[in-house]
């Protein structure tokens, strides 16, 4: 997928893979984060 | 970093763990999610009290029973078949050897004898039944029984409830007996901190942490006092002028017996209770007090929070307990384990929020600094979730993410092959058994079996690791963790 120009919806998890850096990884391909969230799901 | 003295004889050790569940299922329509989704649907109330469980039923559930010491974690490995809750312990105890489980009707009047400010009325039938059961109980005194008071009429109770925001209490799924109004005076009737349903919250957070101290204290008949206590919960206890002022470890030691101890509260999300252990070894390896324990009632917001999960796979609803801890820690006793000092872990500002960079710093780092391999330490105490509690509303089994990252950072250290990581879980990792009371169960429901282990001269090492969600306040999107090494006290013989 070419995410790059992209608005991108955030949501991580606090066991899995983090809000902040699924940031990181989406903005290296060109993507604009509109909304980082982490969730705890227990 | 560490500047600690080698001293053997100030060395902290935990003494003592305490561990207590009260088994509340009427209350269950009270945790926020349900609440909210019985107030928008109010068809969804005969769905839920249709999936409540029943006293012996919560008492025979094996994870209940591991959680209060009558089973092994590995016990659910081995020799218990899943789904659990299909396969109960036969004629098991609410009894164990580190607490008990208490049915609800007992557990009210526990929570009446912390109301101090009349917030809960109780019928008086209910209120005399409810005395005559504590007055069997082993922990439970006269001086407890009288503050239960002479009760009210239902009539009584029922014209109360005509009060907005008043909370009926019930028994056996929808026989009223009681409610829980608005404190009053001080300017408490518009205080939105001090609403019944915060009440109610913190009420039965002193509640369960009142048992778990009580039990505690139970456990150790040499001990003279307690110096200090240790708040660990996630309450917040305040009016308006200081939300979350808080202290409720004075609380409870108030009525556990603690006259000479004072004490202070440490937040940090869910895994408070293991910074407050760092800071309770502190305390003692200083020198500043001798005996400091750790306490934590439950989280009553999250009663039911994933029961719409448990109702759709037609299964009875899991999260209808409280949970209370308690942890002593001492001066070195030449038997119980020790606290190494030396391997205290840390989440550092700097340290980001990926889950690779979250253990480097509180596994890794600190077994570096020991020098020591991942695959040295007997167990992990991670997040100990119950997984046939999260699994059927989409959470996943945290407690094996964790253990698989942890032997993940063990496959790239070379430690092991990849082909070893279900193995090294295995080994090194255990089955998820902690009701998901957000602070109970982050690492502290194994300590208890670790002691224990490691006074029978079973195991050597443990080390307990616990995450918190700092993001849920928002004001960041920081995590946080912290982690420390438990290991047999090697005078023990």
């Amino acid at each position: 997928m070419d995410l790059k120009g992209k608005k991108v919806i955030v949501i991580g998890e606090r066991d899995g893979i983090q809000g902040p850096s699924i940031e990181a990884c989406i903005k290296s391909a060109g993507a604009e984060p509109v909304i980082v969230q982490t969730q705890c799901f227990v | 970093m560490v500047n600690y003295s080698e001293k053997e004889d100030s060395k902290p050790v935990v003494k003592c763990v305490s561990y207590f569940l009260a088994h509340v299922p009427s209350m269950v329509r009270h945790g926020s999610k349900p609440s909210r989704e019985i107030g928008n649907h109010s068809f969804l109330l005969p769905q839920f009290l249709a999936h409540l469980r029943t006293f012996d039923q919560a008492v025979a559930y094996p994870p209940n029973q591991v959680f209060i010491g009558n089973l092994d974690p590995d016990d659910l490995l081995r020799n218990i078949p899943s789904p659990w809750f299909l396969n109960p312990i036969r004629n098991s105890s609410r009894w164990g050897p580190f607490g008990e489980i208490m049915p609800e009707e007992e557990f009210y009047g526990l929570m009446k004898i912390c109301d101090e400010f009349q917030i809960m009325l109780m019928e008086d039938a209910f209120l005399q039944e409810t005395a005559e059961r504590l007055r069997t109980h082993p922990l439970f005194v006269a001086e407890d029984v009288q503050k239960l008071g002479k009760g009210r009429s239902l009539g009584q109770i029922e014209k109360e409830l005509d009060v907005p925001e008043t909370i009926p209490l019930y028994v056996n799924r929808d026989r009223l007996i009681g409610c829980l109004r608005r404190a009053r005076g001080g300017g408490a009737e518009d205080d939105a901190n001090l609403a019944p349903s915060i009440l109610m919250e913190n009420l039965a957070t002193r509640a369960s942490g009142v048992m778990a101290l009580r039990h505690l204290i139970s456990k150790v008949p040499g001990i003279c006092q307690i110096d200090y206590l240790l708040g660990c919960g996630e309450e917040a206890v305040g009016d308006r002028y200081n939300r979350g002022g808080g202290n409720m470890a004075k609380a409870i030691g108030q009525l556990s017996g603690c006259s000479s101890a004072t004490g202070s509260d440490v937040k940090a999300f869910c895994c408070a209770p293991v910074h407050a252990i760092v800071i309770a070894a502190g305390l003692v390896a200083s020198g500043i007090f001798n005996n400091v324990a750790v306490v934590a009632g439950g989280s009553f917001a999250k009663l039911g929070m994933k029961a719409e999960g448990h109702i759709n796979h037609n299964q009875m609803i899991l999260e209808d307990v409280l949970a209370g801890i308690a942890i002593l820690v001492t001066r070195n006793d030449w038997k119980s384990p020790v606290i190494r000092l030396d391997s205290i872990g840390k989440h550092e500002i700097g340290t980001g929020s990926a889950q690779q960079a979250i253990m480097e710093k509180l596994v890794v780092e600190p077994l570096n600094r020991l020098g020591m391999k991942l695959s040295q330490i007997d167990k992990y105490a991670t997040e100990m979730h119950n997984p046939e509690i999260t699994e059927p509303q989409g959470s996943g089994n945290v407690p094996m993410t964790n253990y698989r990252t942890i032997g993940g950072l063990a496959v790239l250290r070379n430690e092991i092959r990849r082909e070893e990581l279900d193995r090294f879980v295995e080994i090194h990792g255990m089955p998820g058994f902690s009701p998901t009371q957000g602070h109970i169960a982050s690492a502290v429901p194994v300590l208890g079996h670790s002691v224990r282990k490691m006074i029978a001269g079973q195991m050597q090492t443990t080390m307990f690791l616990a995450k918190g969600s700092l993001f849920l306040g928002r004001m960041t999107q920081m995590s946080d963790g912290m982690s420390f090494l438990l290991e047999r006290n090697k005078h023990s013989g």
